[in-house]
């Protein structure tokens, strides 16, 4: 093994070359990246970055000093346009072609974007995804201007966080009947209703966005579908994500929910591997793809060891954040299939924790400014364990001491 | 700059150079030390940036705030006085010499 092929220089993509070298990898790492920056933190984007609380060199996750101390061949401003799974090269648009002995594809999942037909190719409507995104809609942050925001995911509700701050009048929209509807329950959206109601954020549930219209090329009114006609200054789509499949899907790569991979993080193709928010990977008896910082991470050092012939099945650890105003909040586990929400209350003013259960058993914490609710979900989460439920309701017992429930189905 | 070691888990000793202002989790990061995972990125939110404080420095250190000191109480064999995330330390021209060592594991 001599060469290594990693494509996309995102969180997966710099996690992986690290943890190549930390595994004493000492051949060639290519670490081929579209976007001019080097590897930087997408979260603060929408957060401290966005908000202007955060410099730009504190957003690279490494120096730019580290790629060559570390030998790494890093080429940023490059994409990649082709990929040939049997002699494992890969073109580069500038015509440049690199054979390795094993590649990674670490992607990610660009933002879907609002379709020209409605008027999502008009100026002054953004998305969210990458620094050149944030730094292009910065000038558009002046208090008493109207944003549109299209979406109620975490994204979209941190970038309305931000606009109400700073003083813009900040309209959202949610084609759902509720804000997070895909990724929270009714108990948590509630929460984050009222915490943006109270700061004059209007959100309209069950609202979908019908056209955007504009004079000399730039939005200047929404229409609703209620109908209803909005003026606005700016657009921010937070409408999703699609997995980057297409270089995987040109290589004849096997496609389910972004780049199918084995539990070692291995593509259909011998030597072909994938990593991060591009990949989903076998997970009970079906399939999970991830998008996160902590999954690209561990998912992108996994793979780093299956490289190196070290590799052991891959188990992701969820767990994720979001800031919005002064409320943190942590999420421990996978809430998919709950029947059940359980609200503690914390043991400080303001801060509680949402329990969701299958059944008996526990799937994951939404901890709002309750760091000790979330550690306490993670650790529990991670080693299998539920507590009963009542003793979640009550916030007389302890949290250190929340008696288990037994006999539950592995 | 400032001088800061560094001991890893398994003994080594990493003394690096940082500007103060930069946290000690950026220096670490910077200086590549293992063991300090940083997940969140310094929002104090994941607990990875964990690091037990040289007894000689923790008093001389500012106090921990309230999300810190919760998400410690919590964290993989935290020392009730050492213990400190990395990430909410920002170093200033005093701690020139400050020393810490890297837990074995980051919960
Ligand atoms: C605004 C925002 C806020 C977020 N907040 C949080 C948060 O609070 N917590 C959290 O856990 N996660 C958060 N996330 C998600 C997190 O950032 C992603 O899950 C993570 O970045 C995924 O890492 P990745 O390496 O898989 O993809 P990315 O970081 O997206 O990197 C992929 C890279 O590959 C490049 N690329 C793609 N195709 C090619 C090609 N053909 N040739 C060359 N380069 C290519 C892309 O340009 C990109 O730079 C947030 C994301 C965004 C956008
Ligand atoms: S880096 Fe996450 S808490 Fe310090």
């Amino acid at each position: 093994m001599t060469h290594i092929g990693i494509v996309g220089a995102g969180q997966a993509g710099a996690a992986l070359a690290a943890k190549l070298r930390a595994l004493n990898f000492d051949g060639q790492i290519s670490l081929i990246g579209e976007e001019t920056a080097p590897p930087y933190q997408r979260p603060p984007l929408s957060k401290k970055y966005m908000s202007g609380d955060m410099a730009l060199e504190r957003l690279y996750l490494r120096p730019e000093s580290f790629y060559a101390e570390q030998g790494f061949d890093l080429r940023t401003g490059c994409r990649v346009s082709g990929l040939d799974a049997a002699t494992r090269t890969l073109v580069l648009e500038n015509g440049d072609s690199l054979t390795c002995d094993a590649i990674a594809l670490c992607t990610g999942a660009p933002p879907i974007r609002l379709p020209a037909a409605i008027g999502g190719d008009l100026g002054g409507v953004y998305v969210m995804r990458t620094l050149a995104d944030a730094d292009a809609m910065a000038p558009e942050f002046v208090a008493g201007r109207h944003v549109l925001i299209v979406g109620g995911g975490y994204i979209g509700l941190e970038a309305a966080a931000v606009a109400a701050s700073k003083g813009l009048k900040v309209t959202l929209v949610e084609m759902a009947p509720r804000i997070l509807a895909r990724v929270a329950s009714a108990e948590t959206a509630d929460y984050f209703r009222a915490l943006h109601e109270g700061h004059g954020v209007e959100i309209l549930e069950s609202t979908g966005l019908s056209g955007l219209t504009g004079t000399d090329g730039r939005v200047t009114a929404a229409t609703l579908s209620d109908g209803r006609q909005i003026e606005v200054d700016f657009v921010i789509a937070g409408i999703g994500v699609r997995p980057a499949t297409e270089l995987a899907e040109t290589a004849g790569l096997v496609l389910e929910n972004g780049i199918a991979v084995d539990g070692f993080g291995e593509t259909s193709a011998a030597g072909i591997f994938a990593a991060g928010d591009c990949a989903s990977f076998p997970y009970g008896t079906g399939r999970l793809r991830l998008e996160s910082v902590p999954n690209a991470i561990d998912h992108a050092e996994a793979v780093a060891a299956s490289i190196m012939g070290q590799g052991v099945p891959y188990v992701p650890r969820p767990w994720f954040w979001s800031d919005q105003y002064d409320v943190k909040l942590q999420i421990a586990g996978l809430n998919t299939g709950f029947d059940t929400v359980i609200r503690r209350p914390g043991d400080k003013p303001g801060s509680q924790s949402h329990w969701y259960f299958a059944g008996d058993r526990l799937l994951s914490v939404d901890a709002l400014n309750d760091p000790r609710a979330y550690m306490t979900g993670k650790r529990l989460i991670e080693a299998g364990n539920s507590p009963l439920r009542d003793a979640v309701a009550d916030p007389e017992t302890p949290l250190k001491s929340l008696p288990l429930a037994t006999g539950l189905a592995a | 700059m400032i001088k800061i070691t560094f001991t890893t888990a398994d003994g080594a000793e990493i003394t690096t150079e940082a500007n103060p202002g930069l946290t000690l989790m950026e220096a670490a990061r910077d200086a590549n030390v293992p063991g300090i995972l940083a997940e969140c990125g310094g929002a104090c939110s994941c607990s990875t940036c964990h690091v037990y404080i040289d007894p000689e420095w923790v008093d001389r250190l500012p106090p921990k705030e309230e999300q810190e000191a919760d998400l410690l109480d919590f964290a993989w064999e935290a020392d009730e006085t050492r213990s400190r995330l990395s990430c909410q330390i920002t170093l200033t021209e005093e701690d020139d010499g400050l020393r810490v060592e890297v837990p074995a594991q980051q919960g």
